[in-house]
């Protein structure tokens, strides 16, 4: 088990000048010893390339790797003590399941009494004690990345396990019960996993603390709630969360922010923050986004575009100054027709302040 | 247009794909087929396509008998999961296919146009190759767009995309299906694409056209268990109940007993609940469940709490972000007024038909 601690950067050629030239643009990060973290964010992001740097499939182009305060940046995959789970299964099929789930053991030399009871216990984790003595060959799919994923957790001794999207085989039905697996082991054996998806369910359900990424570059690390309720950068608060945050721009001035022509009350704790003439954009979830009275104090009128019932509750999708704003309501709750102006709840004690993208307040 | 599909059966090698199946469908909408893989909807799609023909069974088109008549001579556009554009054509010229088929004038306008409606303007010049997923399937629906076909036949479009890209896209489609040009038939095997794209949805199932109307409708008031369960992600919560003597009170498995808001005949029934139903807190008249937190599931907007109770797992879908251990003990309220009731499915197939909506849907 091990804290890994990074201090790098990866760039595409030699001497890079601008951010494009990086895969990775430089980070500093820690991860505790024994958390659950996830690498989410869109295809190209960098997330694997991140991965692959603290598994020792590839060296950064500048920077340094420590585990627990150790120097391992030139040290290979099996240097770092790294178990590693990949999309697709990676198992013997010749070999049964006890056979499959002891090997990473056996090649250790691990003695055989110690094999037998740490496979024994995987196994019941993960639902695979009646199973032991079958060849994989004849299993499903999802039950031989079972394997793979029960192989990756079986060293006790790991620095850290590194999961590649490794759900991506499994039917949607059972997804939640791996999940919950995932979870459960993660509790009991206390090993440091760290997971990468583009999957953001995946990801929140999964992780004590995501990593948000966009572009080469970390734009969040925080718990679910936190990236929920304050996405430090405006990519945030849209990527997590369907549909994402309303975003609409305001300007500071006369000591107040304006929307359009209306003035919205600022916080004292925002003032100092805000200097006069700024662009600031404010940021609103869908379902903070509340109804409020005509002419009420942070509230602006809009024309309603569209009330979609989407079962579950109803969507709304108003505009204000040719800008598109999505209001999640109970089944029930009365909205005005279409073309009409409905009266929406901007500043609250959710809503949060943008400037330049990154969160002020 | 008006397409009606009348007694359509597909046998294919002593299987049969579809069962007779009668639809008409809404003109000028959208109309999604919503069916898990294999549930007959591409079979389906190839038919009114004319790229199948049925083993029996008419299709017909404004009144006239299309049934066999092949894809070419129809006026269809189509869009598959796979990005299909042509690889050695720019962006622009691939848009501009059915166009230039077709002689219209003034393609560079329209071209301009259609792309700027799917914000792909910038990369006119470009080769497919050249641009993301996302981007070459907004090529694909350009196109099918510029043919201006009556019929436009979508097969899970999105699937093969990034989700918040088909956040973004879904959005736009469902604008560009509203303004009602096309008859537009949709498949996805997702309840939630369904109910986002609105419309009216055919809910298909091992080959059957279990329901079709307005797409609300149908989720809010399904006639039966089957398509309760193929319309609802999370599953509708389920548990086999009692209806007591005089019917006007049910009793669940553990000897909670509720009030029901019309009376049913003595006897079993299945009792369904919507995930979003259940709530933290109680409101007045609701109904305790207690268990335990198997697990929380985050999405973003909502979590999903899979609560292990007497008779099994419930899940309870709670906005925005929710922290909970694994093993936590657990209060879930319902109200009696939430609930469905079912007939008991018996094991040849059959029963399973509504007996009653919840208080708050029959209402509406």
């Amino acid at each position: 088990m091990a804290r890994i601690t990074l201090d790098l950067a990866h760039a595409y050629r030699p001497h890079p000048q601008q951010d494009s030239d990086y895969a990775l643009l430089p980070l500093q990060m820690e991860f505790a010893d024994g958390g659950a973290y996830a690498l989410l964010g869109p295809s190209g992001c960098g997330k694997t390339t991140l991965l692959n740097i603290m598994s020792g499939l590839l060296m950064p182009s500048q920077g340094q790797v420590l585990f627990d305060g150790h120097d391992v940046t030139h040290d290979s995959p099996q240097q770092r003590n790294i178990a590693q789970v990949f999309q697709f299964p990676v198992i013997y099929d010749t070999m049964t399941v006890a056979e499959n789930l002891a090997f990473p053991l056996r090649n250790r030399k691990v003695p055989e009494a110690e094999i037998r009871q740490r496979v024994g216990v995987i196994a019941e984790m993960l639902e695979m004690s009646g199973q032991l003595n079958q060849r994989a060959a004849g299993l499903a799919a999802d039950a031989k990345q079972k394997i793979s994923l029960g192989r990756g957790l079986v060293r006790p001794d790991v620095a850290a396990v590194l999961f590649d999207e490794p759900l991506t085989v499994i039917d949607p039905h059972l997804k939640w019960q791996l999940r919950r697996k995932l979870k459960q082991i993660h509790q009991e054996l206390k090993l440091t996993l760290i997971y990468v998806t583009h999957d953001q369910v995946e990801a929140l359900t999964f992780a004590e603390q995501v990593v948000v990424m966009s572009r080469g570059r970390v734009m969040q690390v925080g718990a679910p709630d936190e990236l929920f309720e304050h996405p430090r950068h405006a990519f945030v608060g849209h990527f997590i969360g369907s549909p994402g945050m309303n975003f609409l721009p305001a300007e500071s001035r006369e000591g107040a922010l304006w929307v359009g022509a209306r003035r919205m009350p600022v916080a004292p704790h925002l003032q100092a923050l805000v200097n006069e003439g700024a662009a600031v954009q404010l940021g609103v979830r869908p379902e903070y986004l509340r109804l409020a009275l005509p002419d009420a104090a942070g509230a602006v009128p809009a024309t309603v575009q569209r009330v979609q019932d989407v079962g579950t509750h109803l969507m709304l999708t108003a505009s204000v100054d040719g800008q598109a704003l999505k209001a999640r309501f109970a089944n029930g709750t009365p909205l005005p027709a279409v073309g009409q102006t409905v009266w929406l709840q901007l500043v609250g004690p959710h809503t949060c302040y943008y400037r330049n993208e990154e969160l002020l307040a | 247009m008006q397409l009606v599909l009348e007694n359509v059966v597909q046998r294919v090698g002593g299987q049969t794909w579809l069962y007779p199946l009668n639809l008409a469908l809404q003109s000028h909408a959208v109309t999604v087929l919503l069916g898990v893989t294999q549930a007959g909807k591409t079979s389906l799609m190839r038919i009114m396509a004319g790229l199948d023909a049925p083993t029996s069974g008419r299709v017909l088109v404004d009144g006239q008998d299309v049934t066999g008549m092949p894809v070419r001579q129809r006026n269809v556009a189509m869009v598959y999961q796979q990005f299909i554009n042509y690889p050695s054509m720019t962006v622009a010229d691939n848009i501009a296919s059915p166009l230039k088929l077709r002689g219209d004038k003034d393609i560079d306008s329209k071209v301009r146009a259609l792309a700027k409606r799917l914000h792909i303007d910038m990369f006119l010049d470009r080769l497919p190759a050249e641009l993301s997923g996302g981007q070459q399937q907004r090529v694909a629906l350009a196109r099918a767009l510029a043919k201006d076909a009556p019929l436009m036949l979508l097969d899970e479009p999105l699937v093969n995309l990034d989700y918040k890209l088909r956040e973004g896209l879904r959005e736009e489609l469902s604008q560009l299906f509203d303004a009602g040009r096309s008859t537009v038939v949709y498949a996805t095997t997702e309840p939630g694409e369904a109910l986002l794209l609105g419309g009216y949805t055919a809910v298909l199932d091992a080959g059957e056209l279990l329901q079709y109307g307005p797409t609300a409708q149908v989720f809010h008031a399904p006639q039966s268990l089957r398509v309760a369960r193929a319309f609802s992600d999370p599953p509708m919560n389920l548990v086999a109940v009692q209806v007591d003597e005089g019917g006007h009170q049910i009793t669940l498995p553990d000897g909670t007993q509720l009030a029901l808001h019309q009376p049913l005949p003595q006897g079993p029934a299945m009792l369904g609940l919507r995930a979003n139903a259940l709530a933290l807190r109680a409101r007045p008249g609701d109904v305790a469940l207690r268990g335990v937190v198997h697990l929380a599931e985050i999405s973003g907007s909502d979590t999903f709490v899979h609560v292990e109770l007497p008779w099994g797992d419930w899940v309870a879908q709670l906005t925005g972000v929710h922290k909970m251990a694994i093993n936590q003990p657990i209060s879930v309220y319902m109200a009696p007024t939430d609930c469905y009731l079912f007939e008991s499915e018996l094991p040849d197939g059959k029963g399973g038909a509504l007996l009653q909506l919840p208080a708050t849907e029959a209402g509406g």
